[in-house]
């Protein structure tokens, strides 16, 4: 379970299978995965979050990284 | 990793410096053959990975093949230091009629090597270099470009030596100074370097010390020496707890976060960055503080990577708080650390609160590090305290 960070995931982004293979394609730390056509966030690399904000760039407001301990 | 003189001899040989006939060996009774094989007179040295074996009684001198036996005998019984020996080297004995010093070493200030000379060998060259300065030469040259000749020989001719000696000491010096760039090595020493009474030149004793990161480069090496990869050369087998600690930093390839020692100490150190652990450590004990053991973490490390050290530090019985420290980071960010650490501790069942005596990691993220921290309750100082105040109010939290 993670402690520091959260990942939230907007519906419609399900839709775009281009923009589900570039977040698992950008994210350094492998946030997120694909469970078959299903994009999910790893639960064990959350708190590895590097704050890069390269997966916000990819997908604007459909994705959201909130700080717990703020 | 340091090696044993038989080892520093054979990669000496190797390279073309001429060396005493000698036999490595591990009973008495090899040494009393080799004795016999040698003919004459003998010197039996301890294979220590330590200094002082003269001092401890690990150097004695055989006439006969039965007393190198004896001789043997004694040695092989005799730790120094701590240290069972490894064996013992028998050599001819030989007789001197000048000693020298050479070495080639790192120079960190410099940040290149050095080759340090003398004429008055088999002494300690620091009481050399004080008493008799113009005796003791010290030459830097470059790593990366060809090692030339003229280094070598500006190394030996400014402590005035000239004449017949200077070039085959001005050989021996450059192959030297070739063995320590080609091996990674961090210290390669000849002391005494011996002139013979026929005017030649041999080593008569050599220290060498490989950098421990070389390993893995230099494994053709290793493989020559027949030194296995189990083989860590440290003075004591490595207990439990720093075997986890190095399973802790090879699970893991991001960052660093081992070299963990063991010691007897209450106060867990999670500390590194630049040199810095060594200084913490220290600060920790000069305030009084007595550490549970030694680490380096740095390099940026994962979250994960931080949080199995901690743990694994609070798995020690008896270690009743942790100290996090380091020098400014800029690489390594104090927000992974400080979620590593929290983590670490909350997943030992303790609360980071009243676990983390102090937080002092400066530099790269440290806002946000600052946040995570003053949300689980820890004290966080940044690099208005230096690391000597943090090492302080760290050991008086304790008690």
């Amino acid at each position: 379970m993670a402690m520091f960070i959260r990942v939230d995931l907007d519906a419609s982004l399900q839709q775009d299978v281009d923009l589900k293979k570039r977040l698992v394609e950008v994210c350094p730390v492998d946030i997120f995965a694909l469970d078959g056509d299903t994009l999910t966030t790893v639960d064990a690399n959350l708190d590895e979050c590097t704050l890069c904000d390269l997966c916000t760039d990819a997908a604007g407001a459909r994705v959201k990284v909130v700080k717990l301990y703020e | 990793m340091r090696f044993y003189e038989y080892e520093a001899k054979q990669l000496l040989a190797k390279h073309g410096v001429a060396l005493p006939k000698r036999t490595f060996a591990r009973t008495a009774d090899e040494a009393a053959s080799a004795a016999r094989e040698l003919g004459g007179a003998t010197v039996l040295k301890s294979q220590v990975l330590t200094g002082g074996r003269m001092k401890a009684g690990g150097v004695l001198f055989a006439a006969t093949p039965e007393e190198a036996r004896t001789a043997a005998e004694r040695i092989l019984a005799l730790p120094i230091s701590g240290q069972q020996p490894a064996g013992v080297l028998v050599e001819e004995r030989r007789d001197i009629a000048q000693e020298y010093y050479v070495a080639v070493t790192w120079d960190a200030r410099a940040k290149r090597p050095v080759i340090v000379f003398s004429d008055m060998g088999g002494i300690d060259i620091e009481e050399v270099a004080q008493t008799h300065p113009a005796h003791v030469s010290r030459t830097h040259f470059s790593n990366l470009r060809p090692l030339s000749d003229y280094v070598a020989k500006l190394a030996v001719a400014r402590t005035g030596v000239t004449g017949n000696d200077l070039a085959p000491l001005t050989r021996i010096v450059l192959n030297l100074a070739r063995i320590f760039v080609q091996y990674d090595l961090t210290l390669a020493e000849i002391n005494p370097l011996a002139k013979l009474s026929d005017g030649s030149f041999i080593a008569l004793d050599s220290h060498m010390d490989m950098e421990e990161e070389a390993r893995g480069g230099q494994r053709a090496l290793l493989a020559e020496l027949a030194i296995a990869d189990t083989d860590t050369r440290q003075a004591r087998p490595p207990t439990p707890f720093e075997v986890d600690g190095a399973r802790v930093d090879a699970a893991d390839t991001r960052g660093v976060a081992g070299r963990v020692v063991e010691f007897d100490g209450n106060m867990g150190l999670v500390i590194g960055a630049g040199g810095g652990s060594l200084t913490l450590f220290d600060a920790v004990r000069s305030a009084g503080g007595k550490p549970a053991n030694y680490c380096e973490i740095g390099g940026n490390p994962s979250v994960a990577k931080a949080a199995a050290l901690t743990k694994l530090v609070l798995s020690k019985p008896g270690v009743q708080k942790i100290a996090v420290m380091m020098n400014v980071v800029s690489n390594t960010r104090a927000d992974i650390m400080a979620r590593g650490v929290i983590k670490g501790c909350i997943d030992a069942g303790r609360d980071p609160a009243q676990t983390i005596a102090i937080f002092r990691i400066p530099g790269s993220w440290e806002e946000e590090g600052a946040k995570i921290l003053r949300r689980y309750g820890v004290e966080y100082v940044d690099r208005s305290v230096s690391m000597h105040e943090a090492a302080q109010r760290a050991v008086a939290k304790m008690g």
